[in-house]
């Protein structure tokens, strides 16, 4: 109880600091145009040119665009349109890239976050295309070591994955370098040992800074906080010293991150901690891989009701970018309006007020209370051996749950539309043969997931909500997120 | 003329009805005009429903062999092929081939007493017509289905869902399209050869239609001998020389009515020389003027074209195979290998058809049940005995608790109506474990799949080395439990074999 006192005063505390630093971008840039600041970031409009907010970088001096381009979600070719995450197979639609990443760039954008995991592997490959048509001095590119695999643990393994990610980049240096992802697997502490200690790697990306080859050298962070001290404690020691460090931060995971998943930490305390060490947090899952863009329909009506000019994705890159100590916000743009949209919202931003910084509290209240699995859709889970389409099935069962298709009574008024959306839809977005009631719960995908999920437990439950809904048999029908909760 | 609009307009009504009957896989269908299978001849002797064959034959007894020309869907399937062909008055009289009707007629009779199956799908009418629609026309129907749904999923509408069409058989197919072949084409040439030669039902009714009261009979003394009536007979049963008139054969279809110029036929009972004019018996108006506007019958008729013929099996999608070793990269869905249909020693009939025999014995494999089951389960058999009369396999579906579906819909009673109660209480079979393909042991990993989704709770993991606490837990199969619904074999991760099946039983048993 007491603590959660704390974490609210704290949570206060840094409010009004951001509201403070934040105001001064927001005076200047309204001071340049005449149109009231609202009209400015109307989301719907064709955004603006050179009204981009930009951080500054205390150890280099870069002047990084407060929107930063996830290269995670890129466009492909399928006719369907999806992203290259749920469309496993297709190709890459280079062009669709290329002129994205231009009109990024155009709009004032120079941050590019890639991996050589992402997209199966292709991301890199399709960012260095669409960069090397820019000066190099245009834009800042961010890469990871993401050697999950355990044979790519060795030293050569990953001084090989390093060296491809220049090729793949067409770069002779990297600006920013993520050690991917620590504080996952079985034994966070034993994995993030052999996958940068034990093997030399991080001394030898310490030296790749040295020699100028990588530029700023951090850790992107998930799942357990133990690691996340840990490598703060290397950083305080001297032993290693972190130019940046990238979160997860929105606002919902600003306090109820534990709550939605006990084994989550808090980005209060990622952010705090970072804050006191003045490193600049780089800020991932703005969006929750697109869940606090399409929230349960009574939270979307709210924030629209209270501003109709601005998505509702909007006010969660607002959130994103009001903290002072943010660098810049990560976005995975599949098309256009996206990027447009996003473009908006920073050029530039409005910060947030304490008083929308309080609604936008209540409303990541009252959608924990919706039981949303937290799925980000980020795919590291994937392949599944059995051939589940895990992100599929929990997008679905999310959608449902935010449209109001999960009946709990056969009672209900609408129990029968809810159930042939739930039940239709699901063979809709996910094939017979890669659905929950396929999984013999392996465990191979849970020490893969930075939300922590416990994939396996979930997949059951919806599996036996799924053949309570087809057998119209009530009992299973109530809230399987509460009793299967031990 | 008269008559024969009535006739037409029926029929046209029938057809597409029994027709939609047959493809609709919703049930909706089924809720309305569950009856118009059940009024079926062959169907409604061997689900000994007393009520429908003495109707029918009254109704014979009345007005001759309307059942063929109305109620029977092969019979309108060949009058529209023919009707298709411009030339109407391609017919002339033959004499009946007697001495093959009536051994027909005795080999479905020890067929059906025999329990082989396959001699009785391939004689009974109703069922030709259900393999036909089944094979030919469903996985159009499921297309276009599936069109509707890829348009009302981009709508968000769920107005529609998409099945998967697959080739449920492959003889079952081949026969379906020799059958359709073969009739389509005596249909084209010589009309009604198949139900006055082969069919076993019509020539029973045919010779109960001798002693029909209403009749097409000659009036000698009008006819001028033009043959017109003849040529345009499609059962080629009116021998104008001599002015008689093929009961057995005739289907009461009213076109030589409509075709005699000079009132020499009429459709009436009594003797052949009543008062004047045409005692167009069916009281109303002696139709006096000759077939007025004869669009009769309504395109939609056709519905079952020769271009049905053209469209192939269906074609079961294979999964798009991606080889992904280890995982080194985000994302990518691991292959998923297609399943072997696991091979039984007893195969598993549908809950409610009580036992193979019983089964056999009453099924004249029409594809009701095939076409209706949601899940997949059903599909015909390829035993020679029983070739075509469904049978069960659980690769795409199981058998699911809340489903009656098949037991609903047979007409036959091969498969009697039960609830889901009764289901859930009948053993149909029991699961095996085949140690050899289990994952647990095979992968070493943990699974317990089947456990887990058995309905009957008739699955448990018990240690595999009851001595070693730490030995792998494995399925055990509590055979007075399991019913054999089949969740275990369609669940099981172990491809392309399953490391757990369903072997059937003879006789189902309550539990």
């Amino acid at each position: 109880m007491s603590n959660k006192t704390y974490t609210r005063r704290n949570f206060l505390k840094v409010l009004g600091l951001a509201g403070a630093t934040a105001a001064t971008p927001a005076i200047v840039s309204c001071a340049g145009g005449d149109k009231p600041a609202t009209a400015a970031t109307g989301t719907d409009q064709e955004p603006p040119i050179g009204k981009m907010t930009y951080r500054t970088n205390p150890k280099t001096g870069d002047r990084v665009s407060l929107l930063g381009y996830g290269m995670m979600r890129l466009p492909t070719l399928d006719a369907g349109g999806g992203s290259a995450r749920e469309e496993h197979d297709a190709e890459i639609d280079q062009e669709m890239v290329n002129r994205q990443v231009d009109y990024a760039i155009e709009h004032g954008v120079n941050y590019f976050d890639t991996s050589p995991a992402y997209c199966r592997g292709r991301s890199e490959h399709a960012t260095g295309i669409a960069l090397a048509r820019h000066k190099r001095e245009e834009f800042f590119i961010a890469t990871k070591l993401s050697n999950f695999s355990p044979d790519t643990w060795s030293h050569e393994a990953g001084v090989e994955m390093f060296r491809n990610s220049l090729r793949e980049l067409q770069v002779d240096y990297v600006d920013y370098l993520l050690l991917h992802a620590i504080g996952g697997g079985d034994d966070a502490m034993d994995e993030f040992n052999q996958r940068y200690i034990d093997n030399g790697i991080l001394d030898y990306l310490i030296q790749q800074r040295d020699a100028g080859i990588i530029k700023n050298l951090g850790f992107s962070y998930h799942g357990d906080v133990a690691i996340f001290d840990h490598a703060l404690k290397m950083h305080d020691s001297g032993k290693v010293k972190w130019d940046f460090v990238q979160i997860e931060l929105n606002y919902l995971d600003w306090r109820f991150a534990d709550e939605v998943n006990d084994s989550n930490t808090d980005a209060e305390y990622l952010y705090g901690e970072l804050v006191r060490r003045d490193i600049p947090a780089v800020v991932m899952e703005p969006l929750l891989g697109g869940r606090l863009a399409s929230l349960p329909e009574p939270l979307a009506a709210k924030l629209l009701a209270r501003d109709p000019g601005h998505s509702v994705a909007s006010w969660a890159f607002r959130y994103a970018g009001s903290f002072p100590n943010v660098l810049t916000v990560l976005s995975g743009m599949t098309y256009m309006e996206h990027l447009k949209e996003n473009l908006n919202t920073y050029s530039p931003l409005l910060s947030l007020t304490d008083e929308e910084m309080k609604f936008l509290e209540g409303v990541a209240a009252e959608y924990v209370s919706y039981n949303i699995i937290p799925c980000t859709a980020c795919q590291y889970c994937m392949p599944c051996p059995y051939g589940i389409d895990i992100p599929a099935v929990f997008g679905h069962y999310n959608k449902c749950l935010s449209e109001g298709c999960v009946p709990r009574s056969k009672e209900q008024a609408d129990y029968q539309r809810a159930r042939r959306a739930f039940l239709v839809g699901y063979d809709r977005s996910v094939p017979r043969l890669r659905q929950a009631d396929h999984c013999i719960g392996c465990g191979h995908c849970e020490p893969h997931c930075p939300q922590r999920i416990r994939i396996p437990r979930e997949m059951e439950r919806i599996s036996r909500y799924v053949d309570a809904l087809k057998a119209g048999n009530a009992e299973g029908l109530v809230d399987p997120h509460l009793r299967t909760e031990d | 003329m008269k008559l024969r609009n009535i006739r037409v307009a029926l029929a046209v009504v029938f057809f597409t009805l029994i027709t939609w009957l047959l493809l609709d896989f919703t049930g909706t269908a089924h809720h309305w005009l569950g009856w118009m299978a059940r009024i079926q001849f062959l169907p409604a002797v061997l689900a000994l429903n007393v009520v429908v064959v003495v109707l029918l034959v009254l109704l014979t007894l009345l007005f001759g062999r309307i059942y063929c020309s109305v109620i029977c869907p092969l019979g309108v399937m060949q009058d529209i092929i023919s009707w298709l062909r411009r030339k109407k008055s391609r017919f002339s009289y033959s004499p009946a081939l007697t001495w093959l009707r009536l051994p027909l007629v005795a080999l479905l009779a020890v067929s059906m007493a025999a329990g082989m199956g396959s001699i009785v799908a391939l004689l009974a009418p109703y069922s030709t017509y259900g393999r036909i629609v089944a094979n030919l026309l469903q996985p159009v129907y499921l297309w276009v289905n599936n069109g509707l749904a890829a348009i009302a999923e981009h709508y968000g509408s769920y107005a529609f869902y998409s099945r998967e069409v697959w080739l449920r058989s492959l003889p079952t197919f081949v026969i379906a399209v020799a059958t359709f072949g073969v009739i389509a084409v005596l249909a084209w040439r010589n009309g009604r050869t198949w139900c006055n030669t082969v069919c076993p039902v019509g020539t029973v009714l045919g010779y109960l239609s001798k002693f029909a009261w209403l009749k097409i009979r000659f009036r000698a003394d009008h006819c001028k001998h033009c043959g017109q009536c003849a040529s345009h007979c499609k059962a080629s049963c009116i021998d104008f020389k001599n002015h008689t008139v093929d009961y057995t054969r005739c289907v009461t279809c009213g076109d030589c009515l409509d075709t005699c110029k000079f009132g020499a036929l009429s459709y009436c009972a009594g003797s052949p020389n009543p008062p004047k004019g045409g005692l167009d018996d069916s009281k109303k108006q002696p139709g006096t003027l000759p077939s007025k506007g004869d669009g009769g019958i309504p395109e939609k008729g056709a519905g079952l074209d020769r271009r049905a013929f053209l469209v192939g099996g269906a074609i079961v999608a294979a999964e798009a195979a991606l080889a992904q070793a280890g995982k080194k990269v985000d994302g990518g869905l691991a292959a998923i290998e297609d399943k072997a249909v696991a091979v039984r020693t007893t195969p598993l009939t549908p809950p409610g058809s009580a036992s193979a025999r019983h089964f056999a014995q009453h099924c004249t494999a029409c594809q009701l049940c095939v076409t209706h089951c949601p899940n997949d389960v059903l599909r015909p058999s390829g035993i020679l005995l029983t070739l075509m009369q469904p049978t069960m396999s659980y690769e795409r579906g199981y058998c699911r608790p809340e489903c009656t579906r098949c037991s609903k819909v047979c007409p036959t009673g091969a498969i009697h109506p039960i609830d889901t109660a009764q289901k859930s209480s009948t053993q149909i079979g029991h699961a095996v474990w085949v140690k050899a393909n289990c994952v647990i042991l095979r992968d070493r990993v943990s699974c317990g799949n089947c456990a887990r989704h058995c309905p009957a709770g008739a699955i448990m993991m018990v240690q595999l080395d009851p001595s070693d606490d730490t030995s792998p837990l494995v399925p055990a199969v509590d055979r007075a439990k399991c019913i054999g619904c089949g969740a275990c074999e369609y669940l099981c991760p172990a491809r392309p074999h399953t490391a757990i099946y369903v072997e059937g039983h003879e006789v189902h048993k309550e539990i």
